[in-house]
């Protein structure tokens, strides 16, 4: 499909605001997991600044449409997003992960507006999608449930139990978008526990399966449009994504899945992230 | 031994269950495919677009209950206990306890008098793994009377609750218009030796107890404590004031259960002498459960000699 340049541009402008919060975040907390924040910004910038049907002023609005962030830890980008969107102010991002917060370390759907569902322990996410979804299917409403996982969802058992059922009772309401960025806490999935082949699994499992450069923001929006469309099966998106994309010394490194960037290496991320945002 | 009519508690949650469906359109059963065994397959012929059965998955069960409970439907996940409260014991706590949501978690297979299974079936940990979760309410009850009765007050109340039942036919302790109230006990006997305590199938043992006792010429007073969390901690400490000895019946483990909560109480409130009695910190085996509750000295005859010889070193 084509789109409007100024809809593109917008959009990538979020995910460098998305990404630049994050650093800053994570660098004032003194910990959190940049690396998996920074690979989810684009797809977390097409959710909340295009596609989801949410009201900011009225966070419980039985009739919006639902986000998990099943990689919990992720959350930084998350927060980033819903403070962007207007759920509460852009300041209150400063209280990241410290004592009193809303924003908790990992999702906490009773602190913080927006947030649809407590994540954190990988592998629930889709399944609480799943629940969401058949909830829909029950109270007539319409609408759509998107869950974003990562590699460490996709180890987990519980997420091909969730998968299975979504396929079998063809929830297609429920979009999955997997951020594979195949890099972990202890390295990389192809040395530590490959997830391939992903489509051929997830097809099994009686998904259909679109696999885009979870970078390219027109790639983003062409596969959420084909996803909500599916009326007979939940539809997976595999985002081929690299972990800490946008900061050159973050790039595919999973040491910086857990780590907090001191301040020389949170000035030159946000240097690198301002510099782009330029070209 | 007994009498008296009985029921499998499975049952009486069935037929209510089903009464409820009729009057609260929210509520949704969750299976692990074992409806047949919880009595839940009742409600599923009659709501079937109410019930989902999700397979042999009790993680996904407990995780779809937190997603279902966020839509404003109040989701009833049935299963044994050993696989509630162990398999799915991180999707209970973190996205349902944690996350406060109004999911109920309804089992059968409470205590080692699911007998023949075995161990690996008998949940003698659930109600301490449950009851150490914070925003839990933990049932127990004793009879199908209170079965029916809790469940209903069990749907009215809000928040996470978990909801444990026997295997096995139990005598009908109670009248059909006797009132319960989670989180307050129900003295079925008086008496100032001996305050006994009681969750479950335990309460038909401790009343058979009280009656050897009082042929001994010991007096029992008898609380069924049905609701483990909350304690009532006002029938505790009411019962306390006459009686120099508290003895607590479970099947369950005597660590981190009924017995464990009411020594707490205790030793928050008032030093008491407290007795547990029940399983005691083994693995069990199988076998018919009148043997196993005879081994470990869970019998009625087993716990007036136990409240007895207590008694005696007390004076």
């Amino acid at each position: 499909m084509v789109y409007d340049l100024g809809l593109l541009s917008t959009l990538r402008h979020k995910a460098n605001q998305i990404r630049q919060e994050s650093i800053r975040m994570i660098a004032a907390a003194g910990s959190g997991h940049p690396g998996g924040a920074l690979s989810e910004a684009d797809i977390l910038a097409a959710l909340y600044f295009h596609f989801l049907q949410i009201d900011p002023h009225n966070p419980q609005w039985p009739d919006r449409d639902r986000f998990i962030l099943s990689k919990g830890h992720a959350c930084a980008g998350l927060y980033a997003a819903l403070a962007i969107r207007g759920y509460f102010p852009v300041e209150t991002l400063a209280t990241f992960r410290k004592f009193g917060s809303i924003l908790q370390g990992h999702p906490d759907m009773t602190k913080t507006p927006g947030v649809d569902m407590t994540g954190g322990p990988l592998g629930n996410g889709l399944g609480a999608g799943v629940g969401m979804a058949i909830g829909a299917r029950i109270t007539g409403r319409k609408f759509r449930v998107f869950v974003l996982i990562g590699d460490g969802d996709a180890q987990e058992g519980c997420t091909w139990e969730a998968s299975m059922l979504a396929g079998f009772h063809k929830l297609s309401n429920l979009v999955c978008i997997y951020d594979y960025n195949h890099s972990q806490v202890d390295g990389s999935t192809y040395e530590i526990l490959s997830l391939d082949p992903v489509v051929e699994k997830w097809q099994s499992f009686n998904w259909v399966v679109r696999v885009i450069d979870g970078h390219d923001m027109g790639q983003i929006l062409d596969a959420l449009s084909w996803a909500i469309e599916s009326r007979d099966s939940p539809a997976l998106i595999v985002a081929r994504t690299i972990k800490g994309k946008g900061v050159s010394f973050m790039e595919d490194q999973a040491a910086w899945h857990g780590k907090a960037p001191n301040k020389e290496q949170a000035e030159q991320a946000l240097k690198e992230l301002m510099q782009e945002e330029m070209t | 031994m007994s009498d008296r009519p009985k029921m499998i508690q499975r049952a009486a949650f069935g037929d209510a269950l089903v009464e409820l469906g009729e009057q609260n359109p929210n509520i949704v059963v969750l299976d692990a495919d074992i409806s047949s065994s919880l009595y839940t397959v009742r409600f599923a012929k009659r709501f079937p677009e109410r019930h989902i059965n999700f397979g042999v998955a009790e993680q996904n069960m407990l995780i779809g209950a937190a997603g279902l409970a966020t839509t404003g439907l109040l989701p009833l996940a049935c299963t044994y206990a050993t696989f509630a409260t162990m398999r799915a014991c991180e999707q209970i706590r973190s996205f349902i306890c944690y996350a406060k949501l109004n999911v109920k978690i309804v089992c059968s297979h409470g205590g080692i008098e699911v007998g023949w299974d075995g161990p690996t079936h008998q949940a003698t940990e659930d109600v301490a793994i449950m009851r150490s979760m914070p925003n839990m309410t933990v049932v127990v009850p004793a009879d199908p009377v209170g079965t029916a009765a809790l469940i209903r007050q069990v749907v009215d109340h809000v928040g996470p609750t978990y909801f444990r039942m026997g295997r096995n036919p139990v005598p009908f302790i109670y009248d059909k218009d006797q009132q319960f109230t989670i989180g307050k006990a129900v003295q079925l006997r008086e008496g100032e030796d001996v305050t006994l305590v009681a969750m479950g199938v335990m309460v038909y043992v401790a009343l058979e107890a009280a009656e050897l006792l009082a042929r001994r010429g010991i007096q029992a007073c008898l609380l069924d404590m049905h609701t483990v969390k909350p304690l009532d901690g006002e029938a505790l400490l009411a019962a306390a004031k006459s009686a120099p000895l508290i003895a607590t019946l479970e099947d369950h483990n005597i660590i981190g259960g009924l017995g464990g909560a009411v020594a707490e109480f205790f030793s928050a409130h008032k030093p008491m002498s407290v007795l547990r009695i029940g399983v005691p910190d083994v693995f069990a085996e199988s076998g018919d459960p009148a043997s196993l509750f005879h081994k470990y000295a869970m019998d009625a005859p087993s716990v007036a000699d136990r409240v007895e010889n207590a008694l005696k070193k007390l004076k």
